[in-house]
């Protein structure tokens, strides 16, 4: 802002060489930053028309259906302003299901982003160092963050069928499991640890496991890239100084990877708190892993409850734009300073 | 750079004897753990996809007799499941050829129509100061990370309403709003570090504001045009919930995406088939991304370096 000011002033400099060349061309630059600006907005407009048609307009009305009684049996017959009503939001809040929903969600995000930038950060290290063939090992774990998510969903739940599942039919054989896990439509199994047994959420952690998997690809490339532009001398010069590999991980690349993967944490837990797709096609949110997002669907569909849709839909958004604002405004001021 | 060295000088003072042995130790257990690991994860990724075509070749009734078989022997493949799933309904099968023009309409219609929007408006966000230029790219960036799932309600309501759920038209219509966004961001990025004066000469010589546009920007662009035309493509093929939401009462406007998770639910359907339904809905991706890799993942990592 300051430096905008204090140029303020310095257009006409240049142009001051010759001083009978200054009026003219001072006008051929208005005309020309005009034309500009009627270009600008002419390029932009298809583009802010379809934004605003599709998606800020219906963010807008999902503000007005989440207050109204509205239900897919009356759509056609029902005007766009209808009563006002706080009782979807009352029905959400109430119902014991969207807390349960909501714990859920924030379990799923948290461990499923973390699992997947773990990943792909051991996976960005394993292969920093060049090796033959590692164009295509590196090509090969992108596959599941490309490949389409159906056929991802169908191929896990195919191995981890409890009845033909090829995960299954090793573990019996070869971890002596006394009966096929049932993955997926499990909400909890015991895990004897050591003589303690312990309830394992077996569907949840089956989930999560799988957003790692699909995901952490996305992390991989981004720490690759940012790997890729850390400095070799920095290295060099704590090898000489006697820095093991530990000592050099911890204290010249972690550092200098901790924006990176700042901003991916960010990334991924928007879009694993909004993830519908996984679960909905992995379990069908039984089983313990019905996040919000899936309730909302259900709302929607099953029940054809609009109003209580829109209000579940609007306190999610709601929810994640209050962890995201702490999140920002409790590690941004240390961001700037890296 | 400075401090670093001087944070790490402290150290090797003392422990400098001890120091070296340490290093070799991590050296040899992390040159270990780096094979390993590197093993692991290529399991861990090609598998799902390897038993997806393994299964998809073996007939059902020996899968079912050996589940646990990791390799197919030449004598027992079959590549019955794939005309299965491909015939048309009416000859006995699953109908995905339909599916595969569905899906292939819809996903080359979003990347042209995306491309013909976002390219003047990603031109126009690089180039051109205009008013609210800043605010038009904050927006975007919101409407890039904002739930889909809220959206899917009032766009669920909006196009019952105007009888286009269950069009293909409706749902190019969202996915092209969905993509607008983010192909404006990585077009803008790549406009950014074409040289203005290039364009300027060109504009000395004549040239008007869309011939600039038109003979320099867009060939200098091309490599990230492409790029972003594939990540469209992709993910158009692979969208599932708006299909999900608009077509799923029409069986014969679902896209392969759609069709291989409702038919999954049925039990009257062997898995040998849907398996090769899965593979005929992933190959096109696999095929892009592996003739387009390297263009691909510079695009994706494009704003990465500043981070």
């Amino acid at each position: 802002m300051s430096t905008g000011t204090g140029l303020g002033s310095a257009p006409p400099g240049p142009v001051s060489g010759s001083d009978a060349a200054r009026p003219r061309s001072g006008r051929a630059a208005r005309t020309l930053t005009q034309s500009d600006a009627r270009a600008g907005i002419a390029l932009i407009s298809p583009t802010l028309v379809v934004v605003l048609v599709m998606v800020v307009v219906p963010i807008i009305w999902t503000v007005l259906l989440a207050f109204q009684r509205l239900r897919l049996l009356n759509l056609r017959s029902s005007g766009l302003f209808g009563e006002f009503t706080l009782n979807n939001f009352d029905n959400v809040f109430t119902a014991p299901g969207f807390w349960g929903a909501l714990a859920t969600t924030l379990t799923y995000s948290v461990l499923g982003t973390a699992g997947a930038i773990g990943l792909g950060l051991v996976a960005a290290l394993a292969l920093r160092r060049p090796f033959r063939g590692r164009g295509i090992v590196r090509a090969l774990m992108l596959l599941p963050y490309v490949a389409p998510i159906v056929a991802a969903t169908f191929a896990w739940s195919t191995m981890l069928n409890p009845q033909f599942g090829v995960v299954n039919h090793w573990g019996a054989r070869l971890l002596g499991w006394d009966e096929p896990i049932a993955f997926l439509s499990q909400r909890s199994s015991d895990i004897s640890l050591f003589g303690l047994t312990i309830g394992v959420p077996t569907a949840l952690l089956t989930v999560i496991a799988f957003e790692a998997w699909r995901s952490f690809p996305f992390a991989f490339l981004f720490l690759t890239a940012r790997l890729q532009a850390v400095p070799a001398t920095l290295e060099e010069a704590a090898t000489v100084d006697g820095a093991t590999l530990t000592q050099r991980f911890r204290h010249i690349l972690l550092p200098q990877l901790m924006p990176t993967i700042a901003v991916l944490a960010v990334l991924r837990f928007i879009w694993t708190f909004n993830n519908f797709d996984d679960i909905y096609l992995l379990t069908g949110g039984g089983a313990g892993t019905e996040v919000v997002a899936v309730s909302v669907f259900n709302a929607l569909t099953a029940r054809g409850d609009i109003g209580g849709a829109a209000a579940q839909a609007l306190a999610l958004a709601a929810i994640l734009a209050a962890l995201i604002g702490l999140y920002l405004w409790r590690f941004a001021p240390r961001e700037e300073r890296s | 750079m400075a401090t670093t060295t001087t944070e790490t000088a402290p150290p090797p003072a003392a422990p400098q004897r001890r120091g070296w042995s340490r290093d070799t130790v991590e050296t040899r257990v992390f040159g270990v753990l780096r094979v390993v690991t590197i093993a692991f994860l290529l399991v861990v990724t090609v598998f799902p996809f390897y038993y997806t075509v393994l299964l998809s070749l073996r007939p059902l009734d020996r899968v079912l007799q050996d589940p646990g078989a990791l390799w197919v022997p030449p004598s027992e493949v079959s590549l019955g499941s794939y005309g299965a799933v491909v015939a048309p309904q009416s000859a006995g099968g699953q109908g995905f050829l339909n599916f595969i023009v569905n899906s292939a309409l819809v996903a080359f219609g979003t990347v042209a129509v995306t491309l013909l929007i976002a390219l003047p408006g990603a031109y126009a966000v690089s180039r051109l100061q205009f008013f609210g230029r800043r605010q038009v790219s904050v927006l975007f960036l919101a409407v890039y990370l904002f739930p889909p799932i809220l959206l899917a309600v009032p766009l669920f309501v909006f196009f019952t309403r105007i009888g286009l759920r269950g069009t293909l038209v409706g749902l190019l219509i969202v996915y092209v709003s969905q993509v607008v966004a983010v192909s404006i961001y990585m077009l803008r990025n790549y406009f950014d570090t074409v040289p203005a004066s290039l364009e300027e000469a060109a504009a000395i010589d004549g040239c008007s504001r869309l011939g600039v546009m038109w003979r320099i920007s867009l060939p200098l662009a091309m490599p990230a045009i492409i790029a972003n035309a594939l990540f469209i493509f992709m993910i158009a093929w692979n969208e599932f919930l708006f299909a999900l939401l608009f077509l799923i009462e029409s069986r014969d406007r679902w896209t392969v995406s759609l069709g291989l998770s409702q038919l999954a639910g049925s039990i009257e359907i062997p898995t040998t088939v849907l398996m090769a339904g899965s593979v005929i809905v992933t190959v096109p991706i696999v095929v892009l991304f592996f003739a387009s890799e390297r263009l691909l993942t510079e695009g994706l990592t494009a704003g990465a370096e500043k981070g």
